[in-house]
């Protein structure tokens, strides 16, 4: 029994392995400035979780296969309280390593979150309700027209309360796709109608909850052009798992040409653009 | 303390009757049944509710023709709509964590074994005890009730997630379906959990600081007293938590306060306000509620370990027929893990939008806690290491409990730093590391300490065949069901999907999300053995001696069941420590903790040893 759990543990150990090794489901390429230090952080990060996984199971099959009792009378297992040594060592050892991990972990966290928005990034505003995402640009002015929940008419089409009265408004966009310039900051503003929402990017190798009452800022750089999906990724109601978009990442020249443009021609391009690039999920 | 006696305090004679025998009983034996019978319910609602889940993500547009019959608002045509789906989610995560994963081990076994182990007649309180299985129990009911009192659209209860974030779970039924007085019912639910939870935590203190029998210092336990005792002080410091952020949700659900919800909300086209089914709200802040919610939620996954560990320990040197290696550090690790898992509730928070800085504490302070874990895993196999190792049933399952933490836990590592949780927070990746760490090695150690102290309850052993068979397709089958949602995380699957069909990026997974529905539908089907061996065994078991598996410990010592007040009138005196086994010079391989006669090295079994 001992032979056979070892042996059982040690496959089921191998063949959790195998499916990480082989990279048959993997992350997608990732495509921010980010993200190849992120990835290597998870490299590292997935060396030392494989290498103590698998450390641990084979330590485990092992000593159920060497110590199983053979039935031989008068044969005791060993006499041992333990080791106050060992533990020292063990627990200094582990330590290093986790903190060390933790400490490490932290780097790329702080170069997105702690910083500002680095001057010159290219901002929308992002408005998310159940089931939609509502993305404001601000047009050729580059001022973004006020809004106010109290002139929200979704059946209007004013999804996130523009105020026409302002001057800044008039050249404003609001659609339902994001459209980001490659290689340089984006900064998003991140707001919600009315329950906790998520924008998730898996190639960006980011996401961010957006909260109803807050204003949150972020950025990142996105750093290959394209069609990414976009998807909610905190619960907000029932149809949580149908609230897509796409991020459209643009080289400069199309982007240029698009921010300056008014709400139906804008709407009109966006159609095109997205019919222009095909999605790449992988 | 330990040389004190409790004549007179709170002896109660035997009931007589069946109500006061088997229902209202004070007797902290049955209580300790009940709750494990609770449990048993309980989680055979909440995999069914999995199994549900399960075939809707794999074969989304499909009809299910009893399904629609029994609930044709949420599964018309017997095709599960989406609401119907989360309902699933909301309450299999909630029944499961709070019926299952804090009745059983500490309810049940603690109730159980604690007052036994450390030679005393009962809990401190038998009547707070009684009080908190039933309190329980009534939360129970009314968690049931929110299944099916939820309002016309039918859904199988609220749709908020077992967490019910603010403002979804705090704007009334304008938020989704279900989110009515099903949600009304899930709160007053969980209120009424609390209480009853409260009420039990006090009486596992008090009873283990005041009542050991003569003998059995602090460090003469054994390590499940020292998990039941860690995990009751954890219930005691977090649930009051969770009972006042669900006060504060009701009443900004019904009484119109603003914990929770800001201003300026505008909900399914009406603006927060406008009418009277949705009162103007201003001013809260529905991070406030997953501060209150996990500030509570993190000790809670270890009040759903802890126990696990304990029996573990136990378990791994009566079967290894060795001294637990470590036991002080062991110690050690339980209150490390109790205390650090006070401070690190903001992992769940990474990407809330609170303060980045504050998740960088929560961040490093979640890797250290992954330190006296795993120092608990070195022990684990430090005590079978040069041991004589039997495979009993309650054997193979701690053997399990040990392979699914180290699996499930070695996740933390990902999930734990700030920079990965970027990308990884909400994947599928979350669930792989909670149900294998939490869900299923917790489950192993019940089923390991319900193969162990099953002949001590019943006086007959379990079928140990059956439960063999039980073993091997439990612990292939979860780890079959839980690793590949980690690489299903990695690709970007988020969590509380109804299906993955809308998304390009996910149509290759389809192969992995259908391999896992078949284990766990393999999985859950051979359960049903188990509980025919328990049923089954208590009638037709092998009739089991008083000291079942030559153990050490002071339930070993008295009948099979114990008598009303445990020792039939004797308190026993102990004389050594609780895992004495392979003793050079001793006439058995195992002391055990009573036995005057047999002189044990180096004092006794104080620690203490210089090795």
């Amino acid at each position: 029994m001992g032979r056979v759990l070892a042996v059982i543990i040690w496959i089921l150990t191998a063949l959790s392995v195998l499916l990480f090794v082989s990279k048959k489901w993997w992350f997608p390429a990732s495509i921010s400035e980010h993200g190849p230090a992120l990835d290597r952080q998870f490299m590292i990060t997935l060396v030392i979780v494989g290498i103590s996984f698998t450390a641990a199971q084979v330590g485990l099959g092992w000593v159920v296969w060497k110590y199983r009792d053979t039935g031989k009378p008068g044969d005791r297992g060993l006499y041992t309280h333990g080791s106050n040594k060992l533990e020292m060592v063990w627990t200094v050892i582990t330590a290093v390593v986790f903190i060390t991990l933790g400490v490490m972990g932290q780097s790329v966290w702080a170069s997105l979150r702690l910083n500002d928005v680095p001057p010159g990034s290219y901002s929308v505003e992002v408005v998310a309700q159940q089931f939609q995402w509502n993305f404001h640009y601000p047009g050729k002015d580059g001022v973004f027209g006020r809004t106010d929940p109290k002139l929200i008419d979704d059946g209007a089409l004013n999804f996130i309360g523009l105020d026409a009265s302002d001057p800044n408004a008039k050249d404003d966009s609001v659609t339902a796709a994001l459209a980001v310039p490659v290689n340089r900051p984006v900064e998003l503003r991140l707001r919600s109608k009315d329950v906790i929402h998520n924008f998730w990017v898996p190639p960006l190798r980011f996401k961010q909850d957006l909260v109803p009452g807050m204003e949150i800022k972020v950025h990142f750089t996105p750093t290959k052009v394209g069609r990414y999906e976009l998807a909610c990724a905190e619960l907000c109601g029932q149809l949580h798992f149908k609230m897509k978009s796409y991020m459209l990442v643009l080289p400069d020249d199309e982007l240029n040409a698009l921010k300056v443009l008014s709400q139906e021609q804008f709407q009109a391009r966006m159609g095109e653009l997205i019919a222009k690039y095909p999605v790449i999920s992988n | 303390m330990s040389g004190e006696t409790h004549e007179g305090v709170h002896r109660h004679p035997a009931p007589t009757g069946f109500i006061r025998k088997y229902i209202f009983s004070l007797d902290h034996k049955v209580i300790g049944i009940q709750y494990i019978i609770l449990a048993l319910a309980a989680v055979l609602v909440g995999m069914t509710m999995s199994l549900l889940m399960r075939l809707k993500l794999s074969w989304p547009d499909h009809g299910w023709s009893l399904l629609g019959a029994l609930f044709p608002g949420g599964a018309p045509n017997g095709v599960m709509n989406p609401e119907f789906y989360l309902s699933l989610v909301t309450m299999h995560g909630t029944i499961m964590v709070f019926f299952v994963l804090t009745t059983a081990p500490q309810g049940g076994f603690g109730n159980y074994f604690l007052p036994i182990q450390i030679g005393a007649e009962d809990m401190a309180f038998p009547l707070l005890n009684m009080m908190s299985f039933w309190v329980t129990l009534v939360g129970f009911v009314v968690i049931l009730a929110a299944i099916f009192f939820s309002g016309a659209e039918s859904t199988v209860g609220p749709i908020g997630g077992w967490t019910g974030y603010a403002p979804l779970s705090a704007l009334g039924a304008i938020a989704g379906p279900g989110q009515g007085m099903g949600m009304n019912l899930w709160i007053i639910s969980i209120a009424i959990f609390c209480v009853g939870s409260l009420l039990g935590a006090l009486n596992f203190i008090t009873t283990l600081l005041n009542m050991r029998t003569k003998g059995m210092s602090l460090m003469r336990m054994p390590l499940t007293c020292w998990a039941w005792f860690t995990t009751a002080v954890l219930a005691l410091l977090s649930f009051p938590v969770l009972l006042g952020g669900g006060i504060l949700l009701l009443l900004d659900r019904v009484a119109g306060t603003s914990f929770f919800i800001p201003g300026g909300l505008y909900v399914s086209g009406v603006l927060s306000g406008s009418t009277a089914n949705f009162p103007l709200h201003t001013g809260g802040s529905p991070i406030l509620w997953q501060h209150l919610f996990w500030f509570f939620g993190h000790p809670e996954v270890y009040i759903a370990i802890l126990p696990g560990m304990g029996a573990t320990s136990h378990i791994l040197a009566t079967f290894a027929r060795k001294p637990v290696f470590g036991y002080r550090a062991m110690v050690f690790a339980i209150f490390a893990i109790g205390l650090l898992g006070f401070f690190v509730w903001g992992h769940h928070m990474f990407i809330s939008g609170m303060s980045p800085y504050s998740a960088i504490a929560f961040s490093v302070l979640t890797l250290s806690i992954g330190v006296p874990s795993a120092v608990k895993t070195f022990n684990w196999l430090g005590t079978l290491w040069g041991g004589r190792i039997r495979f009993t049933c309650a054997m193979l399952f701690a053997l399990g409990f040990v392979s699914l933490f180290v699996a499930g836990g070695i996740s933390g590592l990902i999930l734990g730093q700030s920079s990965l949780d970027l990308a990884m927070h909400d994947t599928y990746i979350v669930p792989a590391h909670f149900h294998l760490v939490m869900g299923v090695a917790s489950i192993f150690g019940m089923f390991a300490a319900l193969y162990f102290w099953f002949p001590k309850m019943f006086g007959r052993y379990m079928n140990e065949t059956i439960g063999k068979f039980h073993f091997w397709v439990t612990f292939i089958g979860v780890y079959c069901i839980f690793v590949p949602m980690h690489v299903m995380g990695l690709v970007g699957m988020p969590r509380r999907y109804s299906q993955f069909t809308e998304y390009e990026f996910l149509h290759g997974l389809h192969p992995l999300v259908l391999f896992v529905s078949i284990s766990a539908i393999i999985t859950i089907t051979v359960q049903l053995v188990f509980y025919f061996n328990v049923i089954w065994s208590i009638f037709k078991g092998a009739k089991a001696p008083d000291n079942a598996w030559d153990a050490t410990t002071l339930e070993w010592n008295t009948a099979s069941p114990p008598p009303h007040d445990n020792f039939a009138g004797i308190l026993p005196t102990v004389y050594h420590g609780p895992y004495e086994f392979a003793v050079p010079g001793a006439p058995n391989d195992f002391v055990m903790q009573t036995d005057a006669a047999v002189e044990v090295p180096s004092g006794n079994g104080h620690n203490g040893h210089k090795h």
